[in-house]
């Protein structure tokens, strides 16, 4: 018995989400949950499933549906020293309650003369694929991105959305944990214990000699796909997941372009305006002399997310199109 | 943190404790209407169309019904309709209901990916639409399909959308049940809530504006009213006496949060409607002369330049939210059962019965023809390309209406997508 391995446990994305917020109440007394058909149902995706059962109604709130009252909920409780974790089903909902995030939020501790702490933690979810068209689809995260006062992370394993969950509701700090619907179903490795995953701090997912490809959010499994394909083309890539867009690891990808002399930034979110913008700005001003090509782009049409099966596969960037733009840049 | 989660044990204490609201039955409980409020049908009187808010505002919180139990036809709002207009509401509703339980199958079918059926809602925007003006503007919710039907949509159209295909009005790019029709003066179904309660407002002060005397009638569930957009509708319709309808559909359920989350437990929705200065009245969404005399009521109003109108439809969601959602996760299995205001169909048919314009034969005939046009209309859609096989949408339409025309570097990426997937 006292040699038998010990199996590590795998946990699907979306248990991995229950997994972390189960930490958080348990080590923060103070914290609770606010959302729509968050208790009672477990949330629309049941990443709340059995939270209500284990820690009671006075933890997890279901909320009338006013995402504007669930965000200023979130702040007025938070100003009193709770910490509480606030969902927004949609990402595509912050369009209701983007004044409480970006005038309030963001900007309270600053303007009430840092007199006010605001430890709350949204959780929210993105992402294109599910045929739910352009107002359930989006990834807006170059809007919190660009408010200074917020944190933003995006997980994409299981392992990193509970250990990122865990690390937002311990931080003093307002942090967005952007979640993607497509990896719910995703598998990989979760400790029972509760972990944090430092925020700020990148992962280098896959480590190469030659090529560095930073990819946001569900990317990151597209870019490591392209980077098989890429090892016929003698393309031996670095894959990173910056896994926190604010603040952003701007060091550990400096440091992979100075090695690789060649980079792509890949995210789902529409390429014009979006957070790969200013991560290739920050390459090219920091990095110039390393850089052996101008960084390249992928990202999605300046166009909404379609809701047709047939247009949205040629909407969401994927392996392919990765390949396609490395291609491109290279000129082979 | 203190919570009671009973009704009023804050009572007990001298500390404030919150109070979270709870459905009256879940799974396995025994259905449990006895917060519904009801009036006797014919009980509530009909004051004239320019009535003071004040003056009426005890129709918020009072129950207007015509028909009773026994299928008659009482009170003042009874709103006399002929043979034929009954007779084609009974049919515009039951043909919203065939067909909803048509598209649900093709549903379970892996036909379409997602629908949203109006069980149990079909008179609300059957009679109300009956009640309006054909070149009234309409903003519907999810769960108005009985608008379509009751305005002459054609079910292919309807379908086509669903199917996301060739012939889709939406080009592919909104999800199933969001329909528009600009002929027929329908507005876009959204799945973002409440938005259009604004936008109604707005369209009916340009049609005052524009000295026109169509008025605008918008749709959304209780648990919308939580939005804050609710609000900013009610404030702008009352403030500049704007010529729009606002209906709150009570279903009693937004997904699986009971109406008491938004609110209903203790004041009904229409009973916000005074507050803001708007006159509002409270009805037995069930009941189709009810729903049709308030509309015309209300309608009138408007028209004549008397300001807007909350109407509240008391009425139960029968299936689920939508194909995605399993309402017996949350409430009773057989809850409808027990709904006190029974089922807008069986009530009409009723109704119909006793009043010698309908038979049981008759009924049987109809719903025969009403089951053969859908599976027609069908086969028809699916010519059109269905979910899995073609034909398929353009892929340019990617890239088309995303402005009046087409910018330069939106060209340049459609070329660039044509390219890629070898198209060009």
């Amino acid at each position: 018995m006292a040699e038998a391995q010990v199996k590590p446990r795998t946990l699907p994305y979306v248990a991995a989400i229950t997994d972390g917020v189960r930490a958080v109440l348990r080590e923060q007394d103070n914290a609770f949950v606010v959302g729509e058909d968050v208790a009672g149902a477990g949330g629309v995706y049941g990443y709340y499933k059995g939270i209500l059962k284990e820690f009671g109604p006075d933890r997890i709130y279901d909320t009338p549906i006013s995402e504007e009252g669930i965000v200023g909920l979130g702040v007025g409780a938070s100003a009193t020293g709770c910490r509480p974790i606030i969902d927004l089903m949609f990402m595509d909902f912050m369009g209701e309650c983007m004044d409480e995030i970006s005038n309030q939020m963001a900007k309270m501790r600053y303007m009430f003369g840092g007199r006010v702490t605001l430890p709350v933690t949204m959780l929210t979810m993105a992402g294109a694929g599910a045929s739910l068209a352009a107002q359930h689809s989006q990834s807006l995260e170059a809007w919190i991105c660009h408010l200074p006062g917020l944190k933003v992370v995006m997980p994409t394993t299981p392992y990193d959305a509970k250990g990122l969950i865990i690390s937002a509701a311990r931080d003093n700090n307002p942090v967005i944990v952007v979640l993607n619907k497509m990896s719910l179903g995703m598998m990989g490795e979760v400790p029972e214990e509760s972990y944090a995953i430092p925020i700020g701090e990148a992962n280098i997912v896959r480590p190469g000699a030659n090529y560095t490809i930073v990819a946001i959010g569900r990317m990151v499994h597209e870019a490591l796909k392209a980077a098989e394909q890429l090892k016929d083309l003698g393309i031996d890539a670095e894959v990173i997941d910056p896994r926190s867009l604010q603040p952003f690891d701007t060091a550990t990808v400096v440091k992979s372009v100075e090695k690789t002399h060649r980079a792509l930034v890949v995210h789902e979110a529409v390429r014009f305006g979006g957070i790969g913008a200013e991560i290739a700005s920050q390459i090219q001003e920091l990095a110039f002399d390393y850089l052996d090509a101008p960084v390249a782009r992928v990202g999605a049409p300046f166009s909404p997310v379609p809701f047709s099966p047939a247009l949205e596969a040629h909407y969401v960037p994927n392996a392919d199109r990765i390949v396609a733009e490395v291609k491109k840049q290279l000129g082979i | 943190m203190q919570v009671s989660c009973t009704t009023c044990e804050g009572a007990m204490s001298n500390k404030p404790t919150l109070h979270i609201p709870h459905p009256p039955a879940r799974p396995g409980d025994k259905p449990d209407f006895s917060y519904v409020a009801l009036s006797d049908p014919g009980a509530v009187d009909r004051p004239e169309v320019n009535t003071s808010v004040r003056a009426m505002a005890y129709l918020s919180e009072e129950l207007i019904r015509v028909m009773d139990d026994d299928g008659n036809a009482v009170g003042p709002w009874h709103p006399h309709l002929d043979e034929r207009d009954l007779q084609i509401g009974l049919r515009h509703m039951l043909l919203t209901r065939l067909f909803d339980a048509y598209m649900v199958r093709m549903q379970r079918q892996g036909k379409i990916s997602f629908y949203m059926q109006s069980l149990g809602e079909e008179a609300i925007s059957v009679a109300q639409s009956m009640a309006l003006r054909p070149t009234d503007m309409l903003f519907p919710s999810y769960r108005c399909q009985g608008l379509q039907v009751a305005r002459g949509r054609s079910l292919v159209d309807l379908m086509c959308q669903c199917l996301s295909n060739t012939n889709d009005m939406c080009k592919g790019r909104q999800m199933p049940v969001m329909y528009h029709w600009a002929r027929g003066k329908i507005f876009s179904v959204t799945g973002n809530l409440t938005v259009q309660f604004p936008q109604a407002v707005g369209w009916a002060m340009a049609a005052a504006i524009k000295g026109e005397d169509n008025i605008a009638v918008a749709w959304i569930g209780d648990g919308s009213t939580a939005e804050a957009d609710f609000h900013h509708a009610l404030t702008f319709a009352a403030v500049y006496q704007a010529p729009v309808m606002l209906n709150v559909v009570n279903n009693q359920w937004a997904i699986s949060t009971f109406q008491g989350f938004a609110g209903g437990e203790r004041r009904s929705f229409a009973s916000r409607g005074p507050g803001y200065g708007i006159a509002s009245l409270r009805v037995d969404g069930n009941d189709f002369l009810a729903v049709h005399a308030v509309t015309e009521w209300a309608a009138e109003r408007a028209r004549r330049g008397h300001g807007p109108c909350l109407i509240e439809h008391v009425t139960y969601r029968a299936g689920a939210h939508s194909t995605s959602d399993d309402p017996s996760r949350y409430r009773p299995r057989d809850e409808y059962a027990s709904w006190p205001l029974g089922d807008p169909i069986t009530r009409m048919k009723q109704f119909m019965q006793k009043s010698g314009c309908w038979s049981d034969d008759q009924h049987e005939k109809l719903t025969a023809e009403l089951t053969q046009h859908i599976s027609e209309s069908w086969q028809d859609a699916e010519s059109y390309g269905t979910m899995t096989t073609g034909p398929f949408l353009d892929r340019s339409e990617l890239f088309e209406d995303v402005y009046r025309d087409m910018p330069a570097h939106l060209i340049e990426q459609r070329d660039e997508l044509r390219r890629l997937i070898g198209e060009d």
